[in-house]
Order: structure tokens, then sequence, then C-alpha cells
């Protein structure tokens, strides 16, 4: 087991080209932050690419920002702010979820493509991935995309690369689309809605024109542990909408939104940030003990008909939902859990509750590392579309070195 | 001109045999053969490539298509798949021994589901058919391209297409979020669906852009978007195009994203006033037309906030729309500037190239001391937010030689968007266009690596091949691992 620590691009280059030589796995690392996602590593060494940092170029008024990967997102998060830009996928802080300390970097954020609270209307990390450098499993380095906002020319392997996990290729440089950063945000509070009653009223608020940013909603036991004292105190479940933009629109659509949904709490700003930083971070769910969390991404109001057969099934079962019921974050009883964390019976019901076709998935999150190693940590890809994954993986990394495994077996 | 790869003879040779077979699994008038009716099919939006089908192919269902795709990678039979035929890149241009596969019969709305602001339909419905079939509950497909009345969705997926919108509400890949494909193997796969994101490989996001080459689209779902209660447009003035791209770039650096921004050149805005007479300023060197659409209050204050920016820049006229039918007016000149510019020449050729926005001085400037080396005027239309460019090129194509002429202008147009920053395409696809440009953009590793993808979709490389790739997959040879185990040329490498 070795820790290659390449300074530059040719070095990591060289480090995969041996690698694939000698057929020796490599995981592929650099803040470490999200090290305990998905299955857990077992390669014969690591790549750590932290030296690959920096911001490369930044041109706020072309709405685009390239960065080496490992660039930390704290660095990106703070240039963009200097200019009142963001990253609209509002990338979450998992640190606590996932119990690391590592600096989380950009090329970990697009790798596992995950987005925040405004993922609802905003998309996630691939949908701002606009190009990239990258080295594949032959060591080679080699990039696709563009550093414009709109581009169709080739494939779009941006697509491809974020939620790989980095098991296609290694990135070396990311860049990005960026957006405005709304001039202000208020979050309007509905209390005391049973869950049946929540996903369709937000249903009903994204079906407005009032462009709202996200939605939320919290049962009892959950927006108990908010760190927002409007939230946490006595209100009971907590449904909750967030709206973005210019001053006047903001109130004016914050008071259209009241007259049609009946009148709650208002969140002002700071309290607006702190909430949806807690609901992207998982931490109202987050308690003390051997528990099992799952992140369920069932369509949006199948949400309360999932979480009503999980229930049944689990009495030990929490959870929350986010995307207006498209995410439903879960957390269970090991001991109750079984074996398999709750796996073929949450997985069952996601596919269930949607009818026909309509698809759905469940990963399980947080887990000791025995059952990760053991249960299907991401949603099983199965018949045709497992074999053209399979093939796919081959086309980019043909010795299977580049964090073998970490999605799932073999891949 | 593009050359396509010669022709298989001995697919040829069996063209009856094999028509005979199609026959079997398409019945009726769903194979066609005759060479009269055929010819509908020999071009695409990119008429200046024309190329007779060897049979064209019309199932009704999905069923079919796994049997004709089967079949053809059975007997070693190239495939085009083909929507409404608007490709402005050639896309769907036909094989002199391929079949074209035609999905103009899927034309149903499966479903609409109102509660999750999704509807799923087959890919044959055109990109306005599914804003009709839910403007009713106050929703909208956002991804307009101006061919919108006739393209399809299924088109639209394989083009990843845009349109004046898409700065604010993004591309078809943004907006679309489950497919079903059939694989040129045969192969039914769902991808995506009415939930967030993918589990395993985004391969839904793959699919799209991917110009017919990847797989059949069968079915299609799309997110579709609150109707915006209001919009307004203003219609800026400049003395020239940079100081237009000022506007556009102080715009953008104040906080707005407009659901439309566009810039048009003076020629292309003397062509636009002609004929459409929506009152644009004669005087202008360039006009930009800025779209804010949201809720009144918010319309009305960034109207305020963009008007000042204007003033700000040197605009040298500055109209915000009072009424609708006032922003339409302003709009039907921008709409109709490519028939517009079709009036000043008989033939016009549209380019597709994006640039950082910053450099658009500099490359008009080129642009036209190339107007002077070829002989040939331009028009320039410009997606202002997102760096869209899109010149007209006016020629004759009676005049012997012309439309070379005009190609070759074109191809230089598009290696100055390269050489700037910029890329071959926004918004048209690569097609056949562009495809010999490619190396501009991309080396020999970058095109293998998108090469290996196409060979995990389609090893026999029978699906729409000679398109977007100078040469043609060669899968078995993209394979290949080269071991070549060595001493570590790195010996001072750090190690832990």
């Amino acid at each position: 087991m070795t820790m290659f620590q390449p300074s530059d691009v040719a070095q990591a280059k060289e480090v995969i080209a041996r690698a694939a030589a000698e057929g020796q796995s490599l995981e592929i690392a650099a803040g470490g932050s999200k090290r305990a996602l998905g299955r857990p590593p077992r390669t014969d060494h690591t790549l750590d690419v932290s030296p690959l940092a920096g911001i490369v170029e930044y041109e706020p008024a072309e709405l685009i920002l390239t960065a080496r990967a490992a660039t930390p997102m704290a660095e990106i998060e703070a240039q963009l702010e200097a200019r009142r830009q963001m990253l609209a996928f509002e990338p979450p802080d998992w640190r606590g979820l996932l119990g690391g300390s590592g600096e989380p970097t950009l090329g970990g954020v697009i790798a596992c493509n995950i987005a925040g609270p405004r993922r609802v209307r905003a998309g996630s990390p691939r949908d701002y991935f606009l190009g990239f450098a990258a080295i594949n499993g032959w060591g080679d380095g080699w990039k696709a995309g563009g550093k414009v906002v709109k581009n169709v020319t080739g494939y779009d392997m941006c697509k491809l690369q974020a939620g790989a996990y980095g098991t296609l290729s290694v990135l070396t440089e990311v860049t990005l689309k960026v957006m405005p950063k709304p001039e202000t945000a208020c979050t309007v509070l509905l209390p005391a809605l049973a869950d049946e009653i929540a996903i369709p009223v937000l249903s009903q608020a994204l079906n407005t024109p009032y462009e709202v940013s996200a939605v939320a909603h919290l049962p009892a036991s959950v927006a108990r542990r908010s760190g927002v004292a409007a939230v946490a105190e006595g209100l009971g479940a907590v449904t909750a909408l967030r709206l973005e933009g210019p001053l006047p629109s903001v109130a004016y659509r914050a008071e259209a939104i009241e007259a049609l949904l009946g009148r709650g709490l208002r969140l002002e700003e700071v309290e607006t940030a702190q909430l949806w930083a807690e609901i992207g971070a998982v931490r109202p769910l987050l308690e003390p003990g051997a528990r099992c969390v799952w992140r369920l991404c069932p369509t949006p109001s199948a949400a309360p008909a999932v979480m009503h057969v999980v229930r049944a099934r689990l009495a030990s079962a929490e959870a929350f939902y986010d995307w207006g019921g498209g995410l439903v974050w879960l957390s269970v009883d090991g001991g109750e859990a079984g074996p398999d964390g709750g796996a073929a019976m949450v997985r069952a019901a996601v596919r269930q509750a949607g009818g026909h076709a309509a698809g759905g998935h469940a990963t399980l999150i947080v887990a000791p590392d025995a059952m990760r190693a053991a249960v299907p940590v991401f949603e099983p890809v199965l018949g045709a579309l497992a074999s053209l994954s399979a093939r796919i993986k081959r086309g980019f990394d043909p010795r299977g070195i580049l964090n073998p495994g970490r999605m799932q077996e073999g891949q | 001109m593009i050359t396509m790869p010669a022709p298989d003879q001995a697919v040829l040779a069996r063209r009856a045999q094999i028509a005979a077979a199609l026959r079997r699994i398409v019945p009726g008038e769903g194979v066609i053969d005759a060479e009269h009716e055929r010819r509908a099919f020999e071009c695409d939006g990119l008429t200046a490539y024309r190329q007779l089908p060897m049979i064209v192919v019309l199932p009704d269902t999905t069923a079919q298509i796994v049997e004709v795709l089967r079949y053809c990678t059975a007997n070693n039979v190239k495939v085009v798949p083909r929507g409404a035929g608007t490709s402005l890149s050639g896309g769907a241009l036909p094989l002199a021994d391929g079949v074209l596969l035609g999905l103009g019969k899927f034309k149903r709305i499966l479903d609409i589901d109102i509660a999750n602001r999704c509807v799923v339909v087959q890919p044959g419905v055109t990109n306005l058919g599914i804003t009709h079939a839910v403007q009713a509950k106050g929703l909208y497909y956002a991804p307009d391209p101006s061919s919108q009345i006739a393209c399809t969705i299924g088109g639209n997926v394989a083009e990843n297409s845009g349109g004046v919108h898409c700065l604010k509400y993004g591309l078809t890949t943004n907006n679309v979020i489950g497919i079903e494909m059939v694989t040129m193997g045969g192969e039914v796969v769902r991808l995506g669906g009415k939930h967030f994101d993918a589990s395993g490989y985004d391969l839904l996001g793959v699919m799209v852009g991917s110009e017919g080459m990847l797989g059949v689209v069968t079915e299609v779902t799309v997110r579709v978007l609150p109707t915006p209660p209001g919009a307004r447009a203003l219609m800026i003035g400049f003395s020239s195009v940079e100081g237009a791209g000022d506007c556009v770039a102080a715009v953008i650096g104040a906080g707005i994203i407009p659901g439309g921004m566009e810039i048009m050149d003076r020629l292309a805005v003397q062509a636009a006033e002609a004929f459409a007479h929506a009152g644009y300023p004669l005087d202008a060197e360039a006009l930009l037309i800025v779209e804010l659409d949201g809720c009144e209050a918010e319309v009305d204050h960034l109207v305020a906030a963009v008007e000042a920016t204007a003033a700000q820049h040197g605009a040298t006229s500055c109209r915000a729309s009072q009424s609708e039918e006032e922003r339409l007016r302003f709009w039907a000149g921008r709409k109709a500037a490519f028939p517009a510019v079709g009036r000043l020449s008989p033939d016009y050729y549209c380019m597709d190239g994006t640039i950082p926005r910053k450099r658009i001085g500099e490359v008009l400037q080129r642009i036209r001391q190339m107007e002077a080396r070829y002989g040939l005027r331009v028009a320039n239309v410009f997606h202002a937010g997102d760096g869209n460019l899109h010149p007209l090129i006016l020629y004759d194509a009676n005049k012997p030689g012309e439309l070379e002429h005009a190609e070759e202008f074109g191809n230089d147009i598009l290696r100055l968007c390269v050489e700037v920053g910029g890329v071959l395409t926004g918004e048209h696809g690569v097609g056949v266009e562009k495809r010999d440009l490619m190396g501009t953009m991309f080396n020999e590793t970058d095109l293998n690596q998108q090469q290996r993808l196409k060979c995990a979709f389609d090893p026999g490389s029978l699906l729409n091949p000679g398109k977007v790739f100078p040469q043609l997959c060669r899968c078995a040879e993209l394979g290949r691992m080269h071991v070549h185990a060595g001493k570590l040329n790195f010996p001072d490498l750090p190690r832990f």
C-alpha cells in the first residue's frame, strides 16, 4: 500500500500508467471528506491528487470558473462570494453526516454529483459542469467540453464523469458555469402538516410561477432538532419554502405564497441561510447511536407512500423530505434494520410506490464499513444497463484500476 | 464538401432482400422502397448535403424498432435515425447503404403528471406540442429552438437543442429527466424517470446530445415549468457591437440573468426591420434585445435596472415594452432575422460557434476582414448571454463554386471561435457539417476517448456512422491496452 502524491498532472499520468501496466488499483483521493461515501475502497494504493489545486480562471461576466480538481470548495466559494456569485446547485457540507474531517474539494463534489436544496429548481453539479481535463485508465490525459456556457461539440462527457465516483477517469481540471447570487432570500414556514398533506402542498407551490427555490418538509421529531429556533420550538412539523431574488420580488412572492397556502412564520435572510445549510447537511436527522442513513430519490409525489411502507416495517425510522419529496433522508436503527440495513425493504418501497416504470433509487450513505462492503450501497444497476455500464467502464479504464468497486462490485 | 464513407457494395447488393426482411417486421406502408418516395428523406435542414437512403423504415412500435435494429446488427446494415429532419448540421443525413429509421409515427403524449411537473411523450411529438399539452395548466416546456413548431423532442434529445431562453432555463439536457431507448443491439434500456438524478453512470446525460449515434430514443420524460406570469423586453441601440457586448457583461455582472438576451449587427437589423417593421433603430451599429420574465414586481424592478445599465454603457436608444403587443413586436424582427436575411441573398449559410463574450468585438472585426477576403457578406445574430454566435453567410448557390466558398468561410469563422477560446457548435451539433473541424478543438486522445464511449454502445459502428468524428471508429483497436511494464519515469515521485 503506497500513497502517491504527484505534484503535477504529468506525474499523476505516470502513476496511473504504471499502475495500469502492473494491474495495481488506485483509490483516488484529495481532501478525503467523502472517503466514507460509497463502497469502502479496497485498492492496492492511493493516488492523492491534493497538489492539483488552485483556481485557474474566473470570469464573472462570462459566468465561468475553471479550477484544478483538488481546489478546496471553501476557496472557490470565497472567490464567488466576493463577486456576489455562487454555485447554483448549492453543494451541501456532508462532513457531519459522513464523519469526515477533510476539506471538501471541487473534484469530489463533481465526482459524487452532490447537490443541495436548490437542486429542485436549479439542478445538480452535472447541470453546471461545462468541461474538464482528466486522466483515463491508460494514464493518458484527455479533455472534453469547453470553457463557454453553451456547447454541444462532441458527446457530453461531463455528464458521464459527474457521479462516476472517479471510476472512469481522474479529473484534473474542471470548468463550471456559475450564477449570480440572489440579492436576498426568505423562507415561509407552514406549521403542523402531515407528510401526506405537506408533499402535495409543496408540489402545488412548485407549480406556481412564484419561483420557489427550495422546498422541504420536516416531521415534528426532526424539526425539533433544528438549530433554527423558530423551526425547533413549538410548531411541530415544519414545511419550509424558500424564495430568492431581488428584494421587491421576494416580498411580493412570499405574500403570494402565503395567500395561496396559508399564513405561517417567516424566516429572514440569516435564518434562511442557516435552515437550508442544515437541511443540505442532513443535520436534523443526525443523532447518536448505531444508525444507518439512507438517501432515497423516489418519484416526488410518491414520497409519503414510500415512508408509509418503511414506517410500517421499521419502528425506528425517522425521515425528512427535501426537493418537494424528490429526496427523502431516512435514518433507521442499525439493530432493527438487520444485516442489510433495510436495503431490500427500502428499495422495494421506492420501486413500488412510483408505479410502473417510474424508477427511483436508494443509496446507503451512512453504515458501518462491513455493511457498506456487503450491501449494494447504490441502487443496483441490472440487465442490459449493467452490461452497458461495464463496457463503458472498460472503455475508460480497461484494467479496472481507478477506484474499482467504489460504486458496485467490479465497477 | 465533406465526403461520407464509401457505401458497402455487399450491402447494396442485398437491398431487395433487406427490404423484404424489414417488411416482415414493419408491415404495410412502413417500409419505403420506391425512389420517388425515398426522395423526401434525402436531406435534413442542412440542404447542401443530399443522399438518397437505401431504404426508409417508419415503425409504429418500440417492439418493431427492437426487431429492426436486431436485424440490421445481425446483417451488418447501417441505420440513421431521424425525427422531423430539421437538423442544421446534417445529423439526419441518410447513408446510401443505410436504413433511414424515421420516428415520425411516435406522436403520442403518454402521461401528463402535473404533481411531478413532467410529461412523458413519444419522440415524434414536437417541441411546441409539449407546451400545448400543458399550457392550460399554466406550465410549459422551456427549451425553444427556433424550429420548435416542427422539430421533435426526439431530435432535441439527439442534438441537445437550445434556444433563446437557455441561459436562464438551460438546454435540452437540463430539462429532460428520463428516456427509454433501444441500443443498436436491440436492447431496451430505461434511463432516469420522474425521480431526480441517476444511480450509476449518468447515461441519460450522455444520450442527450449524442447526435443519434448511441441509441434510438423511443420515449422521453421532460420537466415542465410554470409559465412566467409576465415578460417585458427592452430594445437598446448601440454605436458598436463591442458597446452592446459590454452592456451584456454589465447586466450579468449586476446579478441579472434575463430570460433572453440577443444582439444583432447592423446588416441583420436593417434586414429584419425591412422585413418585419419592428421599429428597430436603423442608425444603430448593434441592437440588443433583453427580455425579463417573472412576476410583475420583479420584471418592473429589473427593467429599471437594465435601463440604468444601458444608459451607463453608452446606449444610443433604449425602449422598454409597455404592452404585450409591443414586446412581441420587438421580437418579431429578431425571430424573422433568418428569413429576412434570406431576402438579401439567394442563399445563406447559418453558422453556430460559441465564443467567450468578451472577445465579440475582436471576432466581428476579423469576420469583417474575412468578408473582404471571401467577397461574401455576413449578417450576425448572437445569443449574447451565452456567447453563441450565428453568423449568416450570404451566397448564391447558382454561382459555381460559391457554396464551397461559403463553406470555407464558415470553417474559418469556426476555427476563429476555437482560437479565441470558444467552441465549434453551441446548439446545432457537429453532424456532418463540422465533422472535419473536430481536430481544431480536440486531439487524437480526446477523440479516441469519445469513440470508446461510442464503441460501448455500438461496437459494430452501425448507428449513424460518418457523423461527428473525422475518422470512423475502430473499436477493437481503441480497446487495446498497451502493457508496457517498465521503470517509473519519475524516480523522485513522492511516495509515502
